[in-house]
């Protein structure tokens, strides 16, 4: 990776002999492709919008209307979700347990990927090969032996249970991005400040961590967007209604066996979306370079 | 992996003073992590493998009774179903989704109009929970009024309502699509980051060369991209074939059993049929495909890399 590592990004020269290229050929070979790709990409969002607001009516006669379009709009399915189901519940506890998650990982895996990268302890890389392993272990061959302990810790449908197991699959993630991202600043700063008499935690909280704040951003808004999502684990340690988080809550609740209310469900689909879409519009850039970031090292 | 070539060269001068005391103060400042991860990943693994060897129900403890669990699933045909069902989603999605996510890639590789908007916008379905986009496809896939069935029938190209996610074979290809679906962003977009790193003089000299568009692609754009493809490719393979949300949501494992993989049948099994034992055998027999698929991206593409590496 090195001789790639070299040539930073060429953003300023992209496209390079892109000119070379006439504008028919183009159409074809690019912007007709990409028309197809974002249709069919953004359809779902399309269609789960315009069925939140479509009246129960409209939703089921294709004959009159067409499904495409909503003729009047309402807003019945977002006030039935936000005042006759416990939906608002459920999205304060995804906020609650993700943002514990987030923090707690974001701790330990500053902390760990300092240690592994910049006080380098005997063993330090067979420790970082680890965390980067522990990050291929998926959440699906995990479930059943936590979900024993969680039982026998007496965690069994508390928010703990979920703001303890997450960080398994956070911690490594963040620990294996802050590690690049500590690498990339550069030593000389350190050694400063070690002969100015600096211990290692003033190392850590004034020079590093000031300088590592879009790694901290990146890390923390994918840990953020990782636990919002998570669905395995919340299924099957949480069993109370109103302790739920919106991924399992919307799916187990709202879904009555009889009707589908599929307003409802559109609706609470999509506002279980929003947070994290405007927190991703937000850092679109740190996003991209975290998901990067973890496979480019 | 790469070990900071600078770090190594300099350390000694200052910091060697310091290493009596830098093993005790790694080992302080792992400490919270690696409590974390033992206890709630390492410790794990290991009961969830003890666990296959016990016939341990929910609310009792079980003892220990060899290897009748794996016995037991060896002679079940669902299990092999959901074996062959977990390879087939697995392959096909992947294939697909690496085919589909190196063209947009490509195509987003491009000189474009309102570029970063777009590279903003395909990413979408990978950043929204899952299961809240499967429960959209779930309605997209409903059987009397599914959006696809009626658009289809507008355009004249099909007679009656196809039933998505009735019938095993158009289940199999609903799952796959909607999977496929969710995971050419991930794939376009860091395909995309590893694209960008190729520099353009050599697609210049290539074409001073008189190379055609297919020869930059084959020879120039596939070589550099190979490690990220490898690595990539991996993580994808392993989301996909650990998946379970999108199952869940869109057919519960069925019809007939025809969808369900080695995680959703491990869920039945040992979290809604109370079997923890049962269930954990299977979690445990996805292992050695795990391993499988690491290993055999690891050695078999970061080998080519090293000959590339290497000179030719």
């Amino acid at each position: 990776m090195a001789a790639i590592k070299e040539v930073e990004r060429l953003d300023t020269d992209e496209g390079g002999m892109g000119y070379l290229q006439s504008l028919p050929r183009k159409v074809v070979t690019v912007y007709l492709p990409l028309l197809v790709f974002v249709i069919v990409l953004l359809f779902p969002f399309y269609w789960m919008t315009i069925t939140a607001v479509k009246p129960n009516v409209e939703m089921t006669d294709y004959v009159n209307y067409n499904p495409f379009w909503v003729v009047h709009p309402t807003l019945e399915h977002i006030r039935y979700l936000l005042f006759e189901t416990s939906y608002p519940g459920w999205l304060l506890n995804t906020v609650i347990i993700s943002t514990a998650s987030t923090f707690l990982s974001l701790l330990a895996a500053v902390l760990a990927a300092y240690a592994i990268e910049r006080l380098r302890f005997s063993g330090a890389r067979q420790v970082g090969l680890a965390v980067f392993l522990a990050y291929l272990v998926p959440p699906s061959i995990l479930f059943i032996p936590l979900s024993v302990m969680v039982f026998n810790l007496g965690l069994y449908d508390t928010p703990f249970a979920l703001i303890l197991t997450y960080p398994t699959f956070l911690i490594p993630f963040c620990t294996w991005l802050l590690m690049g991202y500590f690498r990339s600043i550069p030593f000389e700063l350190e050694e400063c400040a070690l002969i100015d008499g600096a211990s290692r935690w003033q190392i850590l909280t004034k020079i590093l961590l000031p300088l590592s704040v879009p790694g901290l951003i990146s890390a923390g808004i994918f840990a953020f967007t990782l636990s919002w999502n998570e669905f395995i684990y919340a299924l099957t340690f949480i069993q109370s209604s109103e302790k739920k988080t919106v991924p399992v809550g919307v799916l187990t609740e709202l879904v009555r066996s009889d009707v589908y209310e599929w307003g409802a469900l559109m609706a609470g689909a999509l506002i279980g979306s929003l947070p994290v879409v405007v927190l991703y519009s937000f850092f679109v850039e740190h996003y991209v370079s975290s998901m990067t970031g973890a496979v480019k090292e | 992996m790469a070990v900071p070539s600078v770090a190594v060269q300099r350390r000694p001068s200052i910091l060697s003073r310091l290493a009596g005391s830098r093993n005790a103060l790694g080992l302080g400042f792992m400490l919270p992590a690696a409590a974390l991860l033992l206890v709630f990943l390492t410790y794990p693994l290991g009961l969830g493998v003890w666990l296959g060897f016990t016939d341990t129900r929910i609310g009792r403890p079980g003892i220990y009774i060899g290897i009748e669990n794996y016995e037991y699933l060896w002679s079940d045909g669902v299990f092999w179903l959901s074996v062959f069902n977990t390879l087939l989603y697995t392959v096909s999605a992947s294939i697909l989704k690496f085919v589909l996510g190196l063209w947009l890639a490509l195509i987003l590789n491009e000189k474009l109009p309102f570029k970063s908007f777009f590279r903003a916008v395909v990413l979408l379905p990978w950043v929204v929970p899952t299961v809240l986009s499967a429960i959209a496809f779930w309605w997209i896939y409903d059987s009397q009024f599914s959006i696809l069935s009626w658009a289809l029938q507008q355009m004249g190209l099909i007679d009656h309502r196809i039933n998505f996610l009735g019938d095993p074979t158009n289940a199999r290809a609903s799952v796959i699509a909607a999977n496929v679906w969710r995971g050419i962003p991930f794939v376009a977009i860091t395909l995309l980051a590893g694209l960008q790193t190729i520099p353009q003089s050599l697609y210049e000299a290539a074409t001073l060369d008189g190379a055609s568009r297919w020869q930059l692609f084959r020879h120039v754009t596939l070589p550099l991209l190979t490690p990220i493809i490898a690595i990539t490719m991996t993580f994808s393979v392993l989301f996909t074939f650990t998946d379970f949300q999108l199952i869940y949501v869109l057919t519960r494992g069925g019809p007939v059993n025809a969808t369900h993989l080695m995680a959703t049948l491990s869920f039945q099994r040992g979290i809604a049929g109370g079997q923890l034992g049962e269930g954990a055998a299977i979690a445990v027999a996805m292992i050695p495909f795990l391993l499988a698929a690491i290993l055999f991206s690891y050695f078999g593409l970061q080998r080519r890399r090293w000959q590339q590496g290497g000179g030719d």
